[in-house]
């Protein structure tokens, strides 16, 4: 009973008052620039350059400071938010793609594919801190809500692999379908989320076990696609832990699944190739960016439904929102 | 009750990820059989000593990052002889132990290895194309990991007919292999509306394929070889023993494109290739190798993966299991090509999407849009179930 409380709190705050406007950054894969929208108006109010073929997006608790992998440029580039001035560059090992930031801001953990490695960087002295050895062809980062684990998904070995945040030693192995894409922790860190773009599943990994285990593959079918089309690649948990949304790649489709029972309740139609999402801070809003479609797609939450697409760059790839 | 379900659940789960208690080797090996050839007609085209072998390495390589995590070793040998020393190589490579063997060879080669192998040792074939390898004289110990002629010839035209480009001119040389591959375009046209408007037969009549100032020759002879014909859309070449097609892009007397054994070139791989997460492997591969990749190392790659992905998911390494786990609904592997490759359980063929190249890019992939399957769009590349005549699979 407690615990309802508990949970329920933050989510009546949420809809308490009037979404704030916070920024939403893009990355444009193709146009080499950043788009930044408008969280209240969705209106375009801001386009700059992030180096060469932008891709992997992410923002410091604080505001302050915008991560993006420039992969061509083999470089994580730190832009100021308000000024859209870049600030000075991160080392990251050849063609950085996706990335995740410690929740306290410091360190950042860049997959390296090239080199099957995950490079732990420090943001403030931007000094790599370790290189830490994985599978073949390292992609999706996710921290721990604790901080304490870290996740990388390796695209060819197939599989999570758990690291320990304090030693930087893999403690745990969870094989996965094939081309693992990305991670995503609930917000209680009781289950991890590993969508398989090739297998066409995302991995429910429990962890409330002394060892992480597979619970439950979801699968995807949309009457009229190809089941080779159904390709999950991005994945958000909301804070409430009630829902997940699953990107499906060039089905052109978002899962709604509901994270109770893990099972897929409705499909959105989005635009073209539907790759990374965000949440708006209150997670009213979930933004898709649609590579082949060049725009982003807006879903209100609590509806379940797509409310409007924006047109930004050439082929969107990442996408971060401000924190309030 | 719903505390026992639960831990059934749980310890079903723990199952699928429970990792070898002990460690496994797997031994894999390359033999190629090298026959003497003449030097290509473009330089570019010349064959690297490591040919197969680094595709190999890089896919051992892959293999062992994985093997680190599950308590699997795996170890690789390659090879390369002569055809009269082909059966006594593989009777070598059994004896020390090898029972997963890929083989680049012409398809008689392979044939004759295949039955000398036994039922003991599987078999990956990444090199030979013919049809008839996956069909009449399909062997049961055989997968084969490269395509096969019709779906190389299905996937040209496939992209021809989205072309709306129906009216060709097929130009074949004259040796068996560029008869078979003729035949080959000859039914896929059939397969899928195209028509075969005029054939041609470009005999070989020997010589040195490459002579100082040799294009002042082409430029004078490939107009008037290709001269008077019906009219066509496209030029097809059928030119597997490699003695004409490049000779055939803007010689050809009317202005029109060239497919097939030039130009527009139908592969399994390519060094430009990016879609799908390409670049990484491509990178990883230069790295390895000092050069880039081509269709027989993407081959070989593919045949050490399909037994590393066997033997990680089915926790066992003998070449019967390999071939089950890689014969069941259960395989799967994802190999920069946009959506997953299977085998075709009646036959052993991997199934594969086809890339088209202009030797710079990719200009398109076929399956194309638009044709469809009851099973897989894949299967409208090359022999499909209900036409088989491959029976070693329990068809």
């Amino acid at each position: 009973m407690l615990r309802s409380a508990v949970v329920l709190l933050p989510a009546v705050l949420a809809f308490a008052g009037p979404a704030e406007a916070n920024k939403v950054f893009v990355t444009n894969e193709r146009s080499n620039n950043v788009t930044v929208l408008d969280s209240q108006s969705w209106e375009v109010i801001a386009t700059f350059p992030a180096g060469n073929r932008p891709r992997g997006i992410t923002i410091s608790p604080d505001g302050k400071e915008l991560y993006v992998c420039a992969s061509d440029d083999d470089t994580v580039r730190v832009f100021d938010p308000e000024t859209y001035k870049e600030l000075h560059t991160l080392p990251s090992g050849p063609d950085p793609e996706l990335f995740a930031l410690d929740p306290s801001g410091n360190p950042l953990y860049v997959a390296n594919e090239d080199d099957n490695l995950v490079t732990v960087v420090d943001v403030k002295t931007r000094q790599v801190l370790a290189e830490i050895p994985v599978g073949v062809e390292p992609e999706g980062v996710a921290v721990s809500p604790d901080a304490k684990t870290i996740i990388n998904t390796s695209e060819t070995t197939n599989m999570a692999h758990f690291i320990d945040a304090s030693t930087y030693e893999i403690v745990h192995n969870v094989r996965v379908d094939q081309r693992p894409r990305y991670a995503e922790f609930t917000a209680d860190g009781k289950k991890l989320y590993v969508t398989s773009e090739i297998g066409g599943t995302v991995s429910v990994i429990d962890l409330t076990a002394p060892e992480p285990a597979i619970a439950k593959k979801i699968g995807f079918a949309v009457p009229g696609i190809l089941p080779e089309w159904l390709q999950p690649v991005g994945v958000k948990a909301t804070k409430d832990g009630s829902r997940v949304f699953v990107a499906l790649g060039p089905a052109n489709r978002v899962a709604v699944i509901d994270a109770a029972r893990d099972e897929v309740l409705d499909y959105l139609l989005v635009g073209q190739r539907v790759w990374q999402m965000a949440f708006t801070p209150g997670e009213e809003f979930l933004v898709t960016t649609n590579g082949n479609s060049n725009d982003v797609s807006i879903i209100d939450v609590k509806e379940e439904t797509v409310i409007r697409s924006v047109q930004v760059g050439e082929q969107p790839w990442g996408v971060v929102v401000a924190p309030n | 009750m719903s505390d026992l379900r639960l831990a059934l659940a749980v310890f079903c789960a723990a199952m699928l990820v429970a990792l070898p208690l002990r460690a496994m080797e797997v031994k894999a090996a390359v033999l190629r059989i090298d026959r003497v050839v003449g030097p290509p007609i473009s330089r570019l085209d010349e064959r690297p000593a490591d040919l197969g072998f680094a595709g190999a390495m890089l896919g051992n390589e892959d293999n062992r990052t994985t093997g680190a995590f599950t308590d699997t070793d795996y170890t690789l040998k390659t090879q390369a002889v002569a055809p009269d020393k082909a059966a006594a190589a593989l009777d070598a490579l059994k004896a020390e132990g090898f029972g997963l063997i890929t083989v680049i060879a012409e398809g008689d080669i392979l044939k004759a290895l295949s039955d000398r192998a036994g039922p003991d040792v599987l078999l990956l074939n990444a090199g030979a194309r013919d049809e008839t390898l996956r069909d009449a004289d399909c062997r049961a110990n055989v997968l084969h990991v490269s395509p096969s002629r019709s779906m190389l010839s299905d996937g040209v035209i496939q992209f021809l007919m989205w072309k709306k480009w129906p009216r060709i001119l097929l130009i074949h040389g004259s040796h068996p292999e560029d008869q078979l591959l003729a035949e080959n375009y000859r039914k896929s046209a059939a397969k899928f509306g195209a028509e075969i408007v005029e054939e041609r037969e470009f005999v070989d009549t020997g010589g040195a394929r490459r002579t100082d100032t040799g294009h002042v020759m082409v430029q004078k002879q490939i107009p008037v070889f290709t001269q008077d014909a019906e009219d066509y859309d496209v030029i097809i070449a059928a030119d597997e023993a490699g003695v004409f097609a490049p000779y055939l892009p803007y010689h050809s007397w009317n202005p029109r494109p060239v497919a097939g054994s030039a130009g527009l070139r139908p592969v399994s791989w390519h060094a430009a290739h990016e879609a799908w997460g390409a670049t990484q492997f491509q990178r990883r591969f230069e790295k390895l190798a000092g050069r880039s990749m081509r269709e027989e190392d993407y081959q070989t790659w593919l045949a050490m993966r399909v037994i590393g992905e066997a033997v990680t998911q089915s926790g066992k390494t003998d070449p019967a299991s390999v071939r089950a786990y890689a014969l069941s609904a259960d395989f799967e592997l994802a190999a920069f090509k946009g959506q997953k490759l299977t085998f075709r359980p009646w036959n052993g063929q991997l199934r594969q999407p086809i890339l088209l190249t202009d030797g710079r890019v990719t200009v398109s992939v076929s399956p194309q849009d638009g044709y469809l399957h009851q099973h897989s769009p894949l299967d409208t590349l090359g022999i499909d179930a209900p036409e088989t005549a491959c029976h070693a699979f329990g068809g």
